[in-house]
């Protein structure tokens, strides 16, 4: 029927912490979401079809330049800051700096607080900045992310029918998107039961919010 | 009359509690039991387990470094910590991620004594929570068992 469901939605988790990929797996599962889960940048980068090595990825090579055939759709990266080898800094470039991957939402995770490495990834093209440990209400803030894609692919679709049937197309979807919320009522009020304070959650810098509404308004 | 069944679940309802009051779990345990459901019902105690092995693999890392007298590589002992100090976050084990901020001080400046120290205590810890996590799901077992419902405690 054309619907956008949840379980359509599939994020690529990094994490080399074997009990942090376990907890980001299964916050993002009860979000309804479906998850591969990896514990470096570089499988990262392989999973997505990149290729890991210093060859860069030429913009101007054919758009179907994954080396590996990617079989699944990532709609959304989020990924550990610190890690060996490739940071999760590192592996933002790489996807940013990627023709095929560039419009991949990717969020960042750290335990750490430190204001100039949220703004660095955020100017790097980071949608979000999670601290850790990251809660079931901090992950509201991922479905916008992954449903700006998903429209603009579906406004990018070459039209079946003529274009008047784009914009229904576009309204069903806002429609299913709110018969998607109250299966979600429990993780609405989770913040309720929780006793983190807001602030905790997303450094509210100014970069972070305006970046988010220059996201929002250019759709 | 109380029941078997109400006196576990009063039971559990206290233990949990006195977790909690006494510092050894914080907020985000709680984080843990709401990812529990049908579909993953062993959700916690899963997790649990995985920090203890990480405890295990990280204390031993540790104490192998803190062992090379005269040249203890206290940035690789530091990165042990910070990782301990990260899954211990997760999973709501408060008094060793306490522990481990003291540790990572003792390893940032050096202190070989305070490093040894941190070590013993943070082993201590974990095997402590370990003991008292398996006893609480062991009342869990039971409550179970008996053919009653496990209590949702609000801290």
């Amino acid at each position: 029927m054309g619907m956008v469901t949840e379980s359509q939605f599939h994020v690529l988790a990094v994490d080399d912490s074997l009990v942090d990929r376990k907890m980001i797996e299964r916050l993002l599962q009860k979000s309804s979401y479906q998850v591969t889960t990896v514990d470096s940048g570089s499988k990262a980068l392989e999973f997505l079809g990149l290729r890991d090595s210093n060859e860069s990825d030429d913009a101007n090579a054919p758009s179907s330049s994954p080396v590996t055939h990617q079989e699944v759709e990532i709609n959304l990266i989020i990924t550990d800051y610190c890690m060996p080898g490739m940071t999760g800094y590192d592996l933002l470039k790489r996807v940013k700096e990627s023709a095929a991957f560039k419009s991949i939402p990717v969020v960042i995770m750290s335990s750490e607080n430190v204001p100039a490495r949220i703004s660095r990834c955020l100017e790097e093209g980071a949608e979000e900045f999670f601290l850790k440990p990251v809660k079931l209400a901090d992950l509201t803030k991922l479905k916008p992310h992954m449903m700006k894609t998903k429209l603009k692919k579906e406004s990018d679709k070459p039209a079946k029918e003529d274009s008047a049937v784009l914009k229904p197309e576009i309204r069903e979807e806002e429609a299913s998107v709110i018969k998607i919320v109250p299966l979600h009522q429990e993780v609405e009020q989770e913040p309720v039961l929780s006793k983190r304070k807001a602030t905790k959650e997303v450094i509210s810098t100014d970069r972070s919010r305006p970046k988010y509404n220059d996201i929002t308004t250019s759709v | 009359m109380d029941t078997l069944v109400a006196q576990l679940q009063r039971q559990f309802r206290d233990y949990t509690i006195s977790l909690y009051h006494q510092g050894f779990l914080d907020d985000q345990f709680t984080e843990l039991k709401k990812l529990q459901d049908e579909c993953s019902p062993d959700f916690v105690a899963e997790v649990v387990s995985l920090f203890f092995e990480d405890c295990e693999k990280l204390i031993g890392n540790m104490a192998r470094a803190l062992d090379q007298t005269g040249n203890v590589d206290f940035n690789l002992v530091g990165s042990s910590v910070h990782q301990l100090k990260g899954s211990s976050s997760s999973v709501g084990a408060k008094r060793v991620k306490g522990l481990c901020i003291t540790f990572k001080e003792c390893c940032d400046s050096q202190n070989f004594e305070g490093c040894v120290r941190c070590l013993q205590q943070v082993d201590i810890e974990y095997k402590s929570l370990k003991a008292k996590l398996q006893d609480l799901f062991n009342l869990e077992q039971q409550i179970v068992q008996a053919g009653g419902r496990i209590p949702q405690v609000d801290i």
